[in-house]
């Protein structure tokens, strides 16, 4: 789900309680198809804390609704070599305590 | 009467250190009083006190010291005063302070900048780090992906500037080499070697594609610039800078929201509010919080178009001490330390007083610019030596 706009259609994110478009507080969270583009990524290799392990990737995707959204999420299932910019993903949720996490792996 | 002018009048440093044992505060004095020697002030004098980002309780290290704390530690008598982490970026406080003069609300402003992320981190029980468990605001978007530190948020722009540009690793090491060469001949630096490719290359990986060298590192510092009203520089001795333009924006908070960082928005309204254009540059001192970021203010500035500054400081010729730009002269924070900001207004001033010492520019510089920030809000100055 990610927060969308019922007048002007736009999708918001992070959500707010008014579309930062049309000022409209008709805003709600929707539905979205899950998939996107990676727009750029970063392999992490510094323990930031204990337990931590690395490395990962940390990429900023691009919604496939609106390239002007995005989300910072982990790349998944690959190697964190095999992951480049522009390649198209869809998201994997990973529960944690109740909490579902969009996390994303390379699609196709 | 011309319009209203805005000078910096003096400047100060404290000690610049790891894990120092003097107080925040004290450091802050530290350099009060060295600046105000420098302008040829005294504290009755001063009625402005400016900084960013005002102290945070939440997070001690990263800014322990108000204006507050110093109006009263000091016996301050004030008519303006500001401390604020809603603002353009570090430089907003000293650009905020030009502003304070020239509408005549006050003569003399100090503005300073105080640092103790080091000394923080060796004490936990004074300086309580922050919880990052506390996981709200902003950070809610990506710290439960492990996105915690800049260096991450950061990275993934540098990544980009690869893809679509064509940026190496070779070219972001210019970077940092210049940054240690020019701390190497600056005896306040944290750093005092230079820096060789091979080591640079061998360091190890922190977010890619930045390594070790990349990153600047917690430092315990304190940085003072006094501004002052052009019509109160008859009570100044040391040589005025004139804070010439001064621009800021935030287009965006959330920082993985911005299409582009701050530097760009921010450096082509620098020149909007100026006679000047980035060819009249002498010297740069750009935000180095990490290496990618000088990269941006240099397109941002326009001193080469979007997509090519990577290739401005390929090899480092033209960034160096003597080459049509030089950069970062005291080291930035790469070299010098983590002054967050100030340090480059600090060197803008020393560089176009001609007191660089064995860093010093030749062909007396005489216009500078000075920038932070390295997210989606950012401020710059441009000074000028008249």
């Amino acid at each position: 789900m990610i927060c969308r706009c019922g007048d002007c259609d736009r999708w918001l994110h992070p959500p707010q309680p008014i579309c930062r478009h049309c000022w409209s507080e008709n805003v709600s969270p929707q539905p979205a198809s899950g998939r996107g583009r990676i727009d750029s990524f970063t392999i992490n290799h510094q323990p930031w804390m204990p337990g931590l392990d690395v490395p990962f990737v940390i990429a900023r995707v691009a919604l496939e609704e609106d390239e002007s959204i995005f989300l910072t999420t982990n790349i998944i299932g690959c190697a964190p070599t095999d992951v480049a910019v522009d390649d198209p993903v869809v998201v994997n949720f990973s529960e944690e305590d109740g909490i579902f996490f969009p996390l994303f792996e390379r699609a196709g | 009467m011309g319009e209203p002018q805005a000078y910096i009048s003096g400047i100060g440093m404290s000690e610049v250190g790891v894990r120092l044992k003097r107080r925040p505060l004290l450091l802050t004095v530290d350099a009060i009083r060295e600046a105000l020697d420098d302008a040829g002030l005294v504290a009755g004098q001063i009625d402005g006190v400016a900084t960013y980002p005002g102290k945070m309780p939440t997070y001690l290290g990263f800014s322990p010291v108000s204006s507050d704390d110093v109006i009263e530690a000091l016996g301050l008598k004030t008519r303006w005063h500001l401390g604020a982490q809603e603002m353009t970026a570090q430089l907003g406080a000293i650009a905020a302070a030009a502003m304070a003069v020239k509408a005549g609300r006050a003569r003399h402003v100090l503005c300073f900048r105080t640092v103790y992320e080091a000394g923080a981190l060796a004490d936990p029980d004074e300086y309580p780090p922050m919880h990052r468990k506390d996981v709200s605001g902003a950070s809610q978007w990506t710290a439960p992906f492990y996105a915690i530190s800049a260096a991450n948020w950061v990275a993934q722009y540098a990544t980009r500037h690869m893809a679509r540009y064509g940026m190496t690793r070779e070219q972001l090491s210019a970077i940092a080499i210049n940054a240690h060469r020019n701390a190497a001949l600056n005896p306040r630096a944290i750093v005092k070697e230079p820096l060789s490719a091979d080591k640079y290359f061998a360091a190890r990986m922190i977010s890619t594609p930045f390594c070790l060298y990349d990153c600047d590192r917690f430092t315990d510092a304190s940085t003072v610039i006094i501004v002052s009203a052009g019509d109160a520089l008859d009570e100044i001795t040391a040589t005025p800078v004139r804070i010439a333009a001064t621009a800021g924006s935030v287009e965006r908070y959330s920082w993985d929201q911005a299409e582009w960082p701050g530097s760009y928005a921010t450096g082509k309204a620098l020149w909007e509010h100026s006679d000047y254009g980035p060819s009249d540059l002498d010297i740069a001192q750009l935000y180095d919080g990490f290496a990618f970021h000088p990269i941006t203010w240099l397109e941002g500035l326009g001193i080469c178009p979007i997509g090519e500054g990577h290739r401005f400081v390929e090899g480092g010729t033209r960034i160096a001490l003597d080459g049509v730009l030089p950069m970062n002269t005291s080291g930035g924070q790469l070299g010098a330390g983590r002054l967050h900001g100030f340090g480059f207004a600090h060197e803008s001033v020393v560089q176009m007083r001609g007191l660089g010492g064995d860093r010093q520019v030749s062909g007396n510089p005489s216009l500078a610019v000075a920038t932070s920030g390295g997210g989606p809000m950012a401020a710059a100055l441009l000074l000028a030596r008249d």
